[in-house]
């Protein structure tokens, strides 16, 4: 359950952002919608937790984030928040398995193998479980980045432009699955893109204007 | 998953730079612990074999070489005293105790030494097997002497003069082995005891001595017998030793027995104190440049450790950030990255300590000289832990810069910069 309101985000001491209103429900799918530029990947990172300060009101599952010191937003991220970024990040020094328990280690949760296993297989990555990140194809090494995501069950699925760089056909593929893991784990799913492709698959869809000066 | 693994990961994943690192700090440390170890067991066993013994006197020549030959047994000898002239030395009232040492000939490149039992007093040798030298050209032979040159109890051998195995042999006098010394580590390791009469049977050998029994050192209870060699009577000015070994009754002989062995006599004294320590100062400077070039490759090595994590944290930014959004704190990652250099620096030093001892090891097996010298690979001193946490302190400082990087890391930036 993620609501929005007020909310505006200061750059610097010229340029500000107003965001609109909006409320995702548990287990809603939502497009943020914009061209780039217009604030997208800001009023993800306010909502994740990962850009702090902002006017207004963000509340996750009813806690307002701006209550939160740094050590306990850092903590409140791991444990109910799950990131999917455009380029799939993973740490290319540890292999498929150490990526994915990297998350609920950092997160402060135990590591739990078998969560892993059926991570990894409902994914089809079951066989790429040893596998170094460097060896996987872009469409793998994205559902691999999508697993690292929900392994901790977060309530909330942040993703930022996770299509932009697949071709059709991977595109297709990345956003079902993607709801289709947010559906299974009961999470709320918000996709920031600017991917016309995407438009038909998620009904609700929030669109945010140019910034206003 | 534990932060170590991660780190570890890290180190793993750039195996060249992680080795050059390793490698560069391991042989800075390697240096300094065999320079150590080399010279803590040197200055110990100088002290030890010095240890009891405050004053050398004998012939007029170097005054280190006096101490080299008469006390490391390293050095051949600057020549005879007169016997009748030690003595007068030994009966003055500033001496506790007066050691005679005959010099001169060898076993095996192992020296024997015709002395009194005073002298493995001095050490507090004990007996492994066998008994102490009683009667002419029995010996008692150290530890070493027995194993290296492989004597045993009631072995014979001849002697050869000089120092060097090779030298002319006295082949008409055979020694006999009646004890062998339990290992002291001291330099009676390497020596062949004997009393004097019997270095002096060996020399007088060719000359128009004859073989008329063995000689007889009963003493005339008219005469009084020598107070270095008891078994002939005092004033003998025909005989002659390589030296003496004197202790002092009171601190006041240090300062009043060297001047007047050197002004009222032919002979010299020198102070084993006062030349080992010259002995170092000039070896000092030698240790002093290897210590400085160790120093200049552990530098070196920090600056390696320090730009390597500097530059693999550019490419590692999104790792970072990434870590960041799952969770981690800005103290964790610090700690990661401290980690990471403190890892590096502790793997550097304890390969660089294996390899210190290794050498030694190696060298002790391989070199006889340092066996003989008594230096192993096996002795481990506290200095070392001073090696072990310096490197770990020094991990962290180069880690630090990089480390307060990660720390400030912007997530949402380095996210929304693709």
């Amino acid at each position: 359950m993620i609501t929005v309101s007020n909310l505006s985000f200061q750059y610097t001491p010229q340029v500000s952002i107003r965001f609109p209103d909006f409320t995702v429900a548990k287990g809603e799918s939502c497009l943020l919608l914009g061209e780039s530029g217009s604030g997208k990947t800001t009023l993800l990172h306010l909502m994740g937790g990962l850009l702090r300060k902002y006017n207004g009101s963000i509340t996750l599952d009813g806690t307002e984030l701006s209550t939160l010191s740094e050590i306990k937003l850092d903590q409140f991220r791991g444990q109910h928040i799950g990131f999917v970024f455009q380029k799939n990040h993973l740490i290319t020094a540890l292999s498929v398995e150490k990526n994915l328990a990297l998350s609920p280690y950092l997160a402060g949760l135990p590591i739990d193998s078998s969560r892993i296993d059926e991570t990894l297989s409902g994914l089809g990555l079951a066989e790429k479980r040893k596998s170094y990140v460097t060896q996987l194809s872009q469409g793998q090494a994205q559902r691999v980045a999508i697993a690292r995501a929900v392994l901790n069950k977060p309530s909330i699925i942040f993703a930022d432009e996770p299509t932009s760089a697949l071709d059709d056909k991977n595109c297709d593929r990345v956003i079902t699955l993607l709801m289709e893991v947010a559906r299974k784990n009961g999470a709320s799913l918000v996709v920031a893109t600017h991917d016309q492709r995407l438009k038909d698959k998620i009904a609700k869809q929030i669109r945010l204007n140019e910034v206003s000066k | 998953m534990s932060l170590i693994t991660l780190v570890w990961n890290y180190l793993k994943a750039r195996p060249l730079n992680t080795a050059i690192n390793i490698a560069l700090l391991s042989l800075g440390i390697a240096v300094i612990t065999i320079l150590l170890l080399f010279n803590k067991q040197l200055e110990q066993k100088i002290t030890e074999n010095a240890r009891g013994i405050d004053l050398v006197v004998g012939a007029k020549g170097s005054p280190l070489q006096l101490i080299l030959c008469n006390i490391f047994h390293i050095d051949y000898p600057t020549g005879n005293i007169n016997l009748a002239e030690a003595e007068k030395i030994a009966k003055n009232r500033m001496v506790k105790k007066a050691i005679p040492l005959a010099l001169g000939d060898s076993y095996k490149a192992y020296r024997i030494i015709g002395t009194s039992r005073l002298y493995a007093d001095l050490y507090k040798a004990e007996l492994a097997s066998g008994d102490w030298w009683s009667s002419d050209l029995d010996v008692t032979i150290g530890a070493n002497v027995a194993e290296i040159a492989q004597l045993k109890l009631n072995d014979t051998f001849a002697s050869a003069h000089g120092l060097l195995d090779g030298g002319h042999a006295h082949n008409e006098h055979q020694y006999v082995v009646k004890g062998i010394l339990k290992r002291s580590n001291t330099v009676l390791d390497n020596l062949i005891l004997t009393n004097v009469v019997s270095v002096w049977e060996m020399h007088e050998e060719g000359e128009a001595h004859d073989e008329e029994g063995h000689h007889d050192h009963a003493i005339d209870s008219t005469i009084l017998p020598s107070p270095l060699i008891p078994s002939i009577p005092a004033g003998d000015s025909t005989k002659e030793i390589t030296s003496m070994l004197i202790q002092y009754r009171s601190p006041m002989g240090a300062i009043q027995l060297p001047r007047f062995v050197n002004a009222q006599s032919s002979m010299q004294a020198a102070s084993p104190a006062f030349e080992t320590a010259r002995l170092f100062s000039i070896m000092g400077v030698g240790v002093d440049i290897l210590m400085g070039f160790a120093y200049v490759l552990i530098v070196i090595s920090g600056l390696s450790i320090f730009i390597a994590l500097y530059n693999s944290l550019k490419e590692r930014r999104y790792d970072l950030a990434i870590m960041r959004s799952m969770g981690a704190s800005r103290t964790r990652l610090f700690i990661s990255i401290v980690m990471e250099g403190g890892l590096l620096t502790f793997i550097g030093s304890v390969v660089g300590l294996l390899i210190g001892h290794g050498f030694l090891m190696l060298l002790a097996t391989l070199v006889e000289e340092t066996k003989r010298a008594g230096i192993t690979g096996l002795v481990f001193y506290p200095e070392e832990w001073i090696i072990l946490v310096g490197s770990l302190f020094l991990g962290k400082v180069c880690s630090l810069i990089p480390a307060v990087q990660a720390y400030r890391t912007d997530i949402s930036k380095i996210l929304a910069g693709n």
